[in-house]
């Protein structure tokens, strides 16, 4: 009996520690909707910010975010995709790929702000590129290549090998089955980790804060600053400007990044 | 046994997977225009063979291979021989059936695309002669454009013959063509291979005794007498010969004992 009952209770401790995770994203994704619901409005989405509260819109907060990580997302797709097959379908296992790996997971466990700061002293100042969205979104695609490179050399490993034998048996070289059909075959996992990744880079802060700077902007080139909407949630609560707009942005980027992840679900559902 | 051109011919053929010794001392002639199966219990270095024969065991890091093989009387493991061309003239279809994750169009296509045909007239032509030979073109004329892998089984390994023949082979090597898929496709596939023959060198790897007696004029035989010795020829002659009066007791032995 009191065995039974041990069991029973540790079910139910292991059964709310498990609910608790779904009960707390209810809770976080209710409050951001009860407070920010109020301050949306069309024109919120379509207006410029306007006086000392910051009334009006976030339209081009949304611009910078939107360019920013698009930039960030163009720059980071050749250099990690071909990192990608280089370490799943070239590399011998040897001392140069672990080096490699290593300084992925390393990459990946920086803080952001030290990415900020890099892009900063880097990007900004040394090459001269400014605040632009250039800056930022080179320091961006730093911060989301180790997570790309993961994802897509995992996608790419988990491609069967029954289909390079058979290209290979063909007569197709090692490029041609690369290309053709490894990763087309990779391709849903591969968007799919992208796709997650670009949810992170469009939420990020410390690194476009320091990057494609401050400046209430809407970007049309390369070389224009920008306020993303997270700097420009960061500056409307921090400095009490508008808890209300704070609120108002945060739910539309919440928004934004959900419907991010539930594409990459849609994405992944998709394969096979 | 008599005076038929070889289209390969293999002398002391030695392989290694890295400290396994696995085939030791194989000499054998592959006829031209002939089906050739090889026989043997599991395990002793029938799909090893197969895959020297193509050179497909490069791919397997670590291994050795000793001895020489020749096609039309050329080396194929000298050093200026190019293994994606060798692999175009000797084509391999595998035990399961592994159609890319593309069109039926597209597979088929796959071979000649890559070797630089892009002509779609000349592509829809190679397209259906190459289904029409392996028996799938009335199947599946309707649905080209639909996914390889939505097919059956047995459509699928035919779909991967279609494949090999689009890039106009010489050799085909089969391993256990047939074990994966149901009998109507066994029938078809088998049917294939008597047509296949009169034009391609075929050599099939297969554990099922009736069939090797079916569909092969000449049949080897491979045994690895201890777990840990290599595996070796032990007979090789007429398909007839060989299933009514072996010369061998093992293969007599292998043979009844698969047989009954
Ligand atoms: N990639 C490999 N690395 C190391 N050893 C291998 C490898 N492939 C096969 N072997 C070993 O080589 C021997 C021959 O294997 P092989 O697959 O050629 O046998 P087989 O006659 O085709 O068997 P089956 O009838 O079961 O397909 C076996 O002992 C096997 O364990
Ligand atoms: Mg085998």
């Amino acid at each position: 009996m009191s065995k039974r009952l041990a069991n029973n209770i540790a079910i139910s401790v292991l059964w709310v520690a498990a609910a608790s995770t779904v009960f707390v994203l209810a809770w976080l994704l209710a409050y951001v909707v009860v407070k920010g619901l109020p301050a949306l409005s069309w024109s919120f989405v379509t207006q410029w910010p306007t006086g000392v509260t910051a009334s009006g819109g976030i339209f081009p907060t949304i611009v910078a975010t939107v360019y920013v990580t698009a930039v960030g997302f163009v720059l980071v797709i050749p250099v990690a995709i071909g990192a990608a097959v280089y370490l799943a379908e070239y590399a011998a296992s040897g001392r140069f790929v672990n080096v490699i790996r290593f300084a992925a997971d390393s990459l990946a466990s920086v803080p952001s702000i030290v990415f900020g700061l890099f892009g900063l002293a880097f990007f900004v100042y040394a090459l001269g590129f400014k605040f632009s969205m250039l800056s930022g979104g080179l320091a961006l695609s730093l911060m989301m290549l180790p997570l790309v490179m993961r994802t897509t050399e995992e996608a790419i490993r988990a491609v069967p090998q029954g289909y390079r034998l058979g290209s290979y048996g063909l007569g197709g070289s090692k490029w041609q089955t690369v290309r053709r059909v490894v990763l087309p075959a990779a391709a849903p996992r591969i968007a799919t980790g992208i796709i997650l990744a670009m949810g992170r880079a469009a939420g990020e802060t410390a690194v476009v804060m320091f990057t494609a700077g401050m400046a209430i902007n809407a970007p049309i080139f390369l070389t224009d600053p920008g306020r993303t909407m997270t700097s420009h949630l960061y500056v409307l609560a921090m400095e009490g400007i508008s808890v209300k707009n704070a609120f108002g942005t945060a739910l539309l980027l919440v928004g934004m990044i959900l419907s991010f992840n539930l594409f990459a679900r849609w994405m992944a559902g998709r394969r096979g | 046994m008599n005076g038929d051109t070889f289209k390969i011919n293999v002398e002391h053929l030695d392989f290694h997977y890295g400290d396994f010794f696995a085939l030791e001392d194989i000499s054998v002639g592959i006829r031209q225009y002939a089906t050739t199966a090889f026989i043997g219990p599991s395990g002793c270095g029938k799909s090893t063979f197969l895959r020297c024969l193509n050179r497909m065991n490069d791919l397997i890091p670590e291994t050795k291979v000793e001895g020489k093989i020749t096609l039309d009387g050329n080396d194929i493991y000298a050093p200026d021989v190019d293994t994606a061309s060798l692999r175009r003239r000797v084509g391999m279809i595998f035990q399961a059936p592994n159609p890319f994750p593309m069109s039926i169009y597209d597979n088929v296509a796959y071979g000649p695309r890559i070797h630089g045909t892009t002509n779609k007239a000349q592509l829809d032509e190679i397209v259906e002669k190459s289904l029409t030979r392996a028996a799938l073109w009335k199947e599946v004329s309707g649905k080209l454009n639909t996914s390889g892998l939505a097919l059956s089984g047995g459509q699928q390994q035919r779909l991967c013959i279609a494949r090999v023949i689009a890039v106009d082979p010489e050799v085909l090597l089969m391993d256990e063509p047939c074990s994966a898929i149901d009998p109507t496709s066994i029938q078809k596939i088998e049917d294939l291979m008597d047509e296949l023959k009169s034009k391609y060198t075929i050599v099939i790897v297969t554990h099922n005794m009736q069939q090797a007696a079916r569909v092969s004029d000449w049949t080897a035989f491979f045994l690895a007498e201890h777990a840990d010795r290599p595996a070796k020829l032990i007979e090789y002659d007429k398909t007839d010969t060989m299933f009514t009066n072996p010369s061998d007791k093992r293969t007599e032995d292998y043979i009844t004992g698969r047989f009954g």
